[in-house]
C-alpha cells in the first residue's frame, strides 16, 4: 500500500520557482489599488444615475460627437501608425546607416516629452501660418483646428507603441524563412507580402491595440491643435474636464463610463484575436 | 539533372571558405557533403542553390552555366536544418505555396495545385494533417513538410542543408531510411550537408568528404571507408588508430620493436601507421604490438580495449569479441592485419 505523497487537491501544482503566493498577492492588490477601485468608483457613480439619467446624459449629441471623434481619429491614428511604424521598423532592423543609433533613440521621444509641448509644436507647424500649414493652406487643406489636426497629434503620440512592439519581433525573423522562400521562386514582394507581413501580424495588432488605446485617451497634444470646436473638433476627454468644470459631475461620469466600455470591449476583442494566432500558429506577440 | 561544380572559390572577406573545388554530380545521383563544421560544406551546398555567389568558378545545371541565375531561376529544392517553415500557413499551403507564387502563365490551377500538394504530403506520409499548423506538427514531421514543399516545385536538384541534424536519434535514424526510400522512388537528385559519418555512409551513393575548404575524397561509402586517400579521411571516418613508426629495410619497427607488418619496397623512414580497431589480430609471442590494458569497455556487440603500449606513451584502442577477451588478461599482443602508411 503506497502513501498518497500529494494532498488531494492543491490551488497550485508544487513548483520549483518561489514566491507564488506572495508574487500574486502583490499583484492582485496592486491591481486592485491603482486600477480596480478607481475604475469601480466610476462603475458605482454612473449606475447611481439610474438608467433613463445615464441614457439620456450618454446619447446627448455633443457627447455623442465628442465619442465619435476620439475613437474616430484615434482609429486614424492607430491605421496610420501600423503602415508607418512597420516600415520604420523595418529600416531600423534591416538596414545599417549612419545616425541609425540616433534614429533608434528618436523613435521613443514621444514617450518622454510632455505631450503639451508635442501638440503646441504640432500647432506652431501646422496651424495656417506655420511653417508646413502656411504651404499647404493654399491648396485648401487646413490642419490644425480640425479633426485632422488630432490625428497628427495622435499619430505622434502612438508612434513608438507600433515601432517597440514591431521591432523585437522583426528582430527575431529566421534569415532561413526568407531564403527558403526565394528557393521556392518568390521575388523579394512576394516574400514581404506573403512570408514576412503575415509573420508579423500578431505583433503589428498588439501595436496598433496599444497606439489606438492610447489614442483614445490622449489629451494633453490633442486640446492644442484640435481647436476644440464642439461637435467639430472636441474629443470625448476635453468633454469630460468642461463638465467637471461646469460641476455637471453625472454627466462627466456618463462619458467617461461609455468610453470605458467601449475602450474594454475593443482591447478584449484584440486580446482575444491574439490569444487565438497563439493558439493557432503557436507565436504571438 | 547533372550538376557540375567547376573551380569553385568562395571568399568571406579575406577567409576563404572553399578553395578551388571541383565535383560532379550525376543525373539521379544521391551524394552526401560530408565533414567536420567549417569544412565549407554547407558554403559548398548554398552555392549550388544560389544562396551565395562565387567569388570564381562556375556551376553548371546540365550544359546550362547557373553561376549567373539568382535562386529564384535555378528552380532548386532545399531543405533548412531548422526546416524555415511558413509558420502562418497550414501544412497544405507550405506545401503549395511554390506553386502558387508562380506567374499566370506558368501556375496550375487551382485544384491542380492542391492535388499535388497532396500527392506530396501522401508521399511524405503526412496525409491528414493538411489543415495542421508547422507549430503543431513534431520535429520530424516538420522537416517532412520542408521536404514535401521543396519538392513540389519539380526541382532540378534537392539540396539539403543537414536535413536531420536538429532531430532525437530515434527520428533521425527513421528519416535516413525514409528520404533513401523517397530517393530511390522519385529519383531526384539529390545533395546533402552532414557531419555525421553513419548517416553519409549509410545513406549517400557517394561521399565527398571536406576539409579546410577543400574535398579530400569522393568515392562510394566502400572506397571512402577500405581505401581512405589520406590521414584526414583516416581519421574523420570511422574509428582509427595512429602509430609513429619507422621503416627499415621493408619492416615497420616502433621503437626498436617490430610492429609485425611489413612492407616491401616501401622507402625507409619515418610514417605514420593507420588502422582500424577491429582490423586486429591477436598474437601470443613477439614481434608485434604489444600494451597492458588500461580500460575495457563493452559496446553492443563488441569489447573495445584500450591499451597502453609503452614507451612511447601512445594508448591504442582495438575492438574485440567479445568471448575473446577474459577480464584477467592484463597483456595484449595483436598485428594490425589490414592498415595503411601515411609518410610523414
Amino acid at each position: 500500500m503506497s502513501a498518497r505523497t500529494a494532498p488531494l487537491w492543491q490551488f497550485r501544482q508544487p513548483s520549483v520557482l518561489p514566491g507564488f503566493g506572495l508574487a500574486l498577492g502583490v499583484t492582485l492588490t496592486w491591481l486592485v489599488l491603482i486600477i480596480l477601485i478607481p475604475l469601480s468608483g466610476l462603475a458605482w457613480r454612473s449606475s447611481a444615475l439610474g438608467w433613463a439619467t445615464f441614457l439620456e446624459l450618454a446619447t446627448d449629441q455633443r457627447t455623442i460627437n465628442a465619442l465619435r471623434i476620439s475613437f474616430g481619429t484615434a482609429l486614424a491614428a492607430a491605421l496610420v501608425n501600423v503602415v508607418f511604424g512597420v516600415i520604420l521598423a523595418w529600416v531600423l532592423v534591416r538596414y545599417r546607416f549612419p545616425g541609425k543609433r540616433l534614429v533608434d533613440a528618436m523613435v521613443d521621444l514621444p514617450f518622454a516629452l510632455p505631450t503639451a509641448v508635442a501638440g503646441i509644436a504640432l500647432t506652431t507647424l501646422y496651424a495656417p501660418n506655420g511653417w508646413i500649414g502656411s504651404l499647404l493652406s493654399p491648396l485648401g487643406i487646413k490642419i490644425a483646428f480640425t479633426p485632422l489636426g488630432i490625428v497628427f497629434a495622435l499619430v505622434f503620440v502612438g508612434l513608438p507603441f507600433v515601432v517597440r512592439t514591431v521591432q523585437p519581433i522583426m528582430e527575431e525573423i529566421d534569415k532561413e524563412v526568407e531564403e527558403a522562400a526565394a528557393t521556392l521562386g518568390a521575388n523579394r514582394f512576394q516574400t514581404i507580402r506573403r512570408v514576412l507581413l503575415p509573420g508579423l501580424a500578431p505583433a503589428v495588432l498588439t501595436g496598433f491595440a496599444l497606439a489606438f488605446a492610447r489614442g483614445v485617451g490622449e489629451y494633453g497634444s490633442v486640446i492644442f491643435i484640435a481647436g476644440n470646436l464642439p461637435y467639430v473638433s472636441e474629443i470625448a476627454p476635453l468633454l469630460i474636464v468642461i463638465r467637471l468644470e461646469e460641476f455637471n459631475y453625472p454627466a462627466a461620469t456618463a462619458i467617461a463610463a461609455v468610453m470605458l466600455m467601449i475602450s474594454f470591449a475593443m482591447l478584449l476583442i484584440i486580446n482575444m484575436i491574439q490569444a487565438w494566432s497563439r493558439r493557432r500558429y503557436g507565436y504571438g506577440a | 539533372m547533372e550538376v557540375r561544380v567547376q573551380n569553385i572559390r568562395k571568399e568571406f572577406g579575406r577567409f576563404p571558405a572553399l578553395n578551388d573545388v571541383s565535383l560532379d554530380i550525376r543525373s539521379g545521383e544521391l551524394i552526401a557533403l560530408l565533414g567536420p563544421s567549417g569544412s565549407g560544406k554547407t558554403t559548398l551546398l548554398r552555392l549550388i542553390a544560389g544562396l551565395e555567389s562565387p567569388t570564381e568558378g562556375t556551376v553548371f545545371f546540365g550544359d546550362e552555366d547557373a553561376s549567373r541565375k539568382t535562386v529564384q531561376q535555378r528552380n532548386i529544392g532545399f531543405v533548412f536544418q531548422h526546416y524555415a517553415l511558413f509558420r502562418h500557413m497550414t501544412v497544405l499551403d507550405n506545401v503549395s505555396f511554390g506553386l502558387t507564387i508562380r506567374p499566370a502563365d506558368r501556375r496550375p490551377s487551382n485544384a491542380e495545385i492542391r492535388r499535388r500538394a497532396g500527392e506530396l504530403l501522401d508521399l511524405v506520409q503526412l496525409s491528414g494533417l493538411e489543415k495542421r499548423y508547422p507549430a503543431q506538427l513534431s520535429g520530424g514531421q516538420r522537416q517532412r513538410v520542408a521536404l514535401a514543399r521543396a519538392m513540389a516545385v519539380e526541382p532540378n536538384v534537392l539540396l539539403l542543408d543537414e536535413p536531420f541534424g536538429a532531430l532525437d536519434a530515434q527520428v533521425r535514424k527513421e528519416l535516413r531510411r525514409w528520404l533513401r526510400e523517397i530517393h530511390d522512388r522519385t529519383g531526384h537528385t539529390t545533395v546533402f550537408v552532414t557531419h555525421d559519418q553513419d548517416e553519409a555512409l549509410e545513406l549517400a551513393d557517394r561521399v565527398v568528404v571536406m576539409s579546410k575548404g577543400k574535398i579530400e575524397q569522393i568515392g562510394t561509402p566502400d572506397e571512402i571507408y577500405d581505401t581512405p586517400n589520406s590521414p584526414f579521411v583516416f581519421g574523420f571516418i570511422g574509428q582509427s588508430n595512429m602509430l609513429p613508426v619507422r621503416i627499415e629495410n621493408g619492416q615497420l619497427l616502433m621503437g626498436d620493436q617490430p610492429v609485425g607488418v611489413s612492407a616491401p619496397g616501401e622507402a625507409d623512414g619515418a610514417a605514420h601507421l593507420y588502422f582500424r580497431p577491429h582490423d586486429i589480430e591477436l598474437l601470443d609471442g613477439e614481434g608485434s604490438i604489444s600494451g597492458t590494458v588500461v580500460v575495457t569497455r563493452r559496446v553492443a556487440g563488441t569489447r573495445h580495449v584500450e591499451l597502453d603500449i609503452g614507451a612511447t606513451g601512445t594508448k591504442v584502442e582495438i575492438e574485440l569479441p567479445p568471448e575473446k577477451f577474459t577480464s584477467d588478461r592484463a597483456r595484449i599482443a595483436f598485428r594490425p592485419t589490414r592498415w595503411k602508411l601515411f609518410r610523414t
